[in-house]
């Protein structure tokens, strides 16, 4: 597999690991302009790490749902172009907002991502990647209602947490209903669960059909 | 076509530099679909080119966002406290004084029904005599009582979830208000043992249960919750205590971390589902 340009592997305190280069937004360990991409911490960073054809090339337009604080979001912005941020919880949303101050390609959105029409005014149409990492029930819904931002050669990236669908049934049952559910919009390209770097979590590359 | 999309487009009507009206846009605006924004904001002459779009974007976003998360921090859970005391207290005058208006328009015109809905319908008459005059301007002292109630409920239904997003979606604004009033706050209800959450709001049973008068209460203000009234009453102790301690784990995420958490949600769904069972068995 190929790691997008500037992400690279790096000696960090004698183990190997995903880096980018950018300001230092978590207390990760740094090596000179590199810091590392911590697998533990971000389903993206885990995908790269299990070798998943992201299609991440650098430099993509990508609308990321669900930025938390911005861990990952970090990242993503320190290798691609124009990335849209959406997070609805302020809390958060306070230290995506540090993330974002010292990245002028990071677009911070305080939206709630089950409600895509309350920013289809500020993102743009055609983009080249869609990550989702919303731990809510209707994931698949999410992703469909959010196709719209998506070029028709574009990427979901998408990260289901079983939990958040359905906190008794097995994973592999929820997994296989919100796969189901996408299917209607997107055709799947791969699939892979997470462990161990992430319990209970399927990593879904697609395209839009 | 075009042209109507660019009329959603954030940047229409501010001008490059004014961050105040861009906010405003990304906050309260909205559009049907997305659309090559940054080529319509340079073809509109709001920006010089796509990277001066950019740059501006993130001048506006920043901005935005900083300005939202300020504002919704600021709703903090006194505000809730005082909101849901105020409603309580206008929603109770308004009953009272609206008793007093019916009986007394009862005396002056025909067929008034009771309660607060009469007397809005008695501040809607044209009073002729002195005595008419005085019941439906009292009317309406009680009209502009129950409408400010109304407001009061709105302003809670706006601040709740942003002072406690897992309470408030759990127990709903009101319920949350009322916990978080009882507690004396968010911090203090937090800090209390989902015991204590259980029976809020019913400290003059838990107090003659205590001096041996009385059987434990199994519910304070949590009654109210469709969770509790709406299980069979052999089971609602049961539904009561899960509910209590789950709203008591919603407190503490929402007063220590403040993000939204589903599971805890499911978790309870799940088990008051399991509660009623027994009931159907």
């Amino acid at each position: 597999m190929s790691l997008p340009d500037g992400v690279t592997r790096r000696d960090f305190d004698g183990r190997e690991g995903l880096a980018t280069r950018g300001s230092p937004v978590y207390g990760e360990p740094t090596d000179g302009p590199w810091r590392r991409w911590d697998p533990n911490r971000s389903k993206l960073g885990a995908m790269l790490e299990l070798g998943m054809e992201t299609g991440l090339g650098g430099g993509e337009s990508v609308l990321y749902l669900g930025a938390a604080s911005g861990t990952t979001v970090s990242h993503v912005a320190d290798v691609c172009g124009p990335t849209y941020a959406v997070e609805f919880a302020p809390r958060p949303a306070r230290d995506l907002l540090d993330v974002a101050e010292d990245r002028g390609n990071l677009f911070p959105l305080l939206k709630d991502a089950r409600k895509p029409r309350t920013y289809a005014h500020v993102v743009e149409a055609g983009l080249d990647v869609l990550v989702q990492d919303v731990a809510t029930r209707g994931q698949a819904r999410v992703a469909a209602l959010n196709r719209q931002f998506l070029a028709d050669d574009g990427r979901l990236l998408a990260a289901i947490k079983a939990r958040s669908e359905d906190v008794t049934a097995a994973p592999e049952d929820v997994f296989e209903s919100v796969l189901d559910e996408l299917r209607e919009e997107f055709e799947i390209v791969e699939t892979e669960r997470l462990e161990p770097y992430h319990a209970d979590h399927l990593a879904v590359i697609a395209r839009p059909r | 076509m075009t042209e109507t999309s660019t009329d959603a487009a954030w940047f229409r009507g501010a001008e490059s530099g004014d961050l105040a009206t861009a906010r405003d846009a990304i906050e309260h605006g909205s559009a049907a679909e997305p659309a090559d924004w940054p080529m319509q904001a340079v073809e509109a002459g709001f920006a010089d080119d796509e990277d001066d779009y950019y740059r501006l974007l993130h001048a506006a976003t920043v901005n935005a966002a900083r300005e939202a998360v300020r504002e919704r921090e600021r709703a903090d859970d006194q505000q809730l406290r005082h909101g849901v005391r105020a409603m309580d207290d206008a929603e109770r005058t308004a009953n009272e004084l609206a008793e007093r208006a019916v009986e007394w328009a009862g005396t002056l015109f025909d067929e008034v029904s009771g309660g607060v809905e009469g007397a809005r319908e008695i501040a809607d008459r044209t009073p002729e005599t002195t005595a008419e005059h005085r019941a439906v301007s009292l009317s309406r002292r009680v009209r502009e009582l129950d409408d400010e109630a109304a407001d009061l409920r709105a302003f809670i239904e706006r601040t709740a979830p942003a002072v406690a997003p897992n309470l408030c979606e759990m127990a709903g604004p009101v319920l949350t208000a009322r916990l978080v009033s009882l507690a004396g706050g968010l911090e203090p209800l937090a800090k209390m043992p989902s015991g204590t959450v259980q029976v809020l709001g019913a400290e003059d049973a838990l107090f003659a249960h205590l001096a041996g008068r009385a059987p434990s209460p199994k519910h304070g203000v949590i009654f109210t919750h469709e969770y509790v009234h709406g299980t069979r009453p052999e089971d609602r102790g049961s539904a009561a205590r899960a509910f209590a301690g789950k709203l008591a784990i919603a407190a503490r995420i929402d007063h220590y971390s403040g993000d939204y958490r589903p599971e805890i949600h499911e978790e309870l769904a799940d088990r008051i589902a399991t509660i009623r069972e027994r009931g159907e068995r």
